[in-house]
Formats: structure tokens, sequence, C-alpha cells
């Protein structure tokens, strides 16, 4: 049990604790200290570069603006193609022109009201 | 404005545990890599990553002593430093040599050539039982401490510990005896 104490004793003395050099706190503090400003300069900056660049506001502003182009396009060629599918139908039960033009607006709207209920769905 | 004195507070925080443990990690790296530089190296990495989760570490600690987290990220930065230099050319053996340095003291010197061996069998231990040893003796670390830091569970620590000693011992008294020889 004395062995084993000694030689705890001894390891302990071996392995006594490394003071650090003088400047090392002094240069961690620095280093953090200029993470620190260095971050919050990036941020900003990049913030406002990313305000300013024009190359940027198509994801901010056009971005929302182009999908609703793009989506309202979308709709309406649906609608077109879903109306054109029953055209021969229409042409069959219709007995002239002016029958045909009221019943192709009148599945034109019926389809445009199914499409715009699917999206909202 | 909530969010800019959150910030501040724990900044200041951060700043009291390196100010707390800063010779801590800086032992235990030297420990772990052997000579200055790479330890002063090893802290400042240390230190940086810590403060980069510092945060969460605080919020997930729940009041625990954060030492032992703070040692297990110098652990993990040193087994990177092991693994990148085990590409590069060996260690020179000024490097190990650089240990025994710093015990200048007279009663020091006195016991120098058995400090010597001793810490020269330290270095024979495998990384696990090594470890373990120097976060005991030259940290003070209990064994909830090292076992958190090792992630392990309190009894394993304690056997580990029990047998790094053991064979420890074993092999100082091997190395004395050829050394008399």
């Amino acid at each position: 049990m004395s062995d084993t104490w000694d030689f705890e004793a001894r390891l302990r003395q071996a392995l006594a604790p490394v003071e650090p050099p003088a400047d090392l706190e002094l240069r961690l503090q620095t280093t953090l200290g200029s993470l620190v400003e260095l971050a919050a300069d990036e941020l900003e900056g990049w913030e406002l570069r990313a305000i300013k660049d024009p190359r940027n506001w198509p994801r901010t502003v056009l971005g929302p603006a182009a999908a609703v182009v793009v989506g309202t396009g979308a709709a309406v060629g649906l609608v077109v193609l879903r109306t054109r599918g029953g055209r021969r139908g229409r042409r069959a039960q219709s007995r002239n022109a002016l029958e045909l033009a009221q019943k192709t607006v009148r599945d034109a709207g019926r389809e445009a009201l199914r499409v715009f209920q699917d999206i909202a769905r | 404005m909530e969010a800019a004195s959150d910030k501040a507070r724990l900044d200041a925080a951060f700043t009291d545990l390196y100010r707390a443990h800063l010779r801590d990690v800086y032992s235990y790296s030297y420990y772990r890599v052997g000579n200055h530089h790479d330890a002063e190296d090893l802290t400042e990495q240390t230190f940086l990553q810590a403060y980069r989760h510092f945060e969460r570490a605080q919020r997930e600690s729940q009041g625990r002593p954060l030492r032992p987290w703070l040692i297990r990220i110098a652990h993990n930065l040193a087994a990177n430093y092991y693994r990148d230099r085990s590409r590069r050319p060996q260690t020179t053996i000024d490097d190990a040599g650089a240990l025994p340095e710093l015990h200048t003291t007279e009663s020091l010197v006195e016991n120098r050539e058995d400090l010597n061996r001793i810490l020269a069998c330290v270095q024979q231990l495998p990384d696990d039982r090594r470890e373990a040893l120097i976060m005991r003796f030259a940290l003070g670390m209990d064994n909830r401490e090292i076992a958190r830091a090792l992630g392990r569970s309190d009894g394993a620590t304690k056997v580990l510990l029990h047998r790094a000693i053991r064979q420890l011992e074993e092999l100082v008294k091997t190395e004395a005896g050829t050394e008399t020889v």
C-alpha cells in the first residue's frame, strides 16, 4: 500500500502541471477578440453588400414575383389543355358556331375553377 | 438589445472559463504532444473550438463543470494531431526528450532520473491509460470528470486508472532493473 502511495506521489511529481507561456493568455484573448469583431463586421458587410448587389435582388424580390408569373402561366396552360380535350364532344353537341363558342367558354370556366381548386389544396 | 447583452454575458463567462482552465488545457496538451510549440497550438485550437460551441455546452451542462468538456476537445484535437503527424516524417528524439526539461527546481533535479524514467514509461502506455493518468495526476481530475472527458462510465474509468498505475509501476520497475544491470 505504501509502495503504491509512494509511486503515486512520484507520478504526481513527474506529471506536475505545466505553466503556459505568459503571453499565451494574452494571445488567446486577442485572437478571440479579433474573431468576434471579424464575425460582426463580416455579417454587417455581407448584409449591406447583399442589399446593394443587384445580383441578389432576384432571390429576394424578383424570385417570388417570377414564381407567381410562372405558376399562373402553367395554370392557364392547364386550363387551355383540359378545355381543348373536350372539343370533339362540344362540336358534336353544338348546332352552330355560336352554341359551340358558348359551350367552350362555359367548359373553360369550369376547368379554370378545378385547376385553381387543385392549386389551393 | 437583449441579444447583445446575452452575447456580452456569454463572452464574459467564456473569459472566466479559459482563465480558470488555461493551465489544465496547456498541461494536458503538453503531456500529450511532448513539446511547447505544439502544445501552444493545441491549446489555442482547443479554446477556439470551445468558443464556437460554448453556448450549447453551457446550456447542456446544466451547471456541471465544463473542464471535462474542454479536455475532451483537446483530446480529440490531439488525436487529429497524431493522425496528421503519422503522415509526416517521424518525431525526432528531441521532441520526446523535451518533457524532462520542465522540472528545473533543485528538489526535482535530485529525482530527475527517477522522474524521467516515469515520464518515459508514461509515453509507452496505451493511449487511454496514458490520458487517464495525465488527467488524474497532471490536472487533478476526479474519476467522474475523467469519465466525462473520456466518454466512459465511472466504474470503467476507475478500473482504467487502476490498471494504468499498475502497468506503469511494472514498466518503471523493469526499466530501472535493466538500467542497473
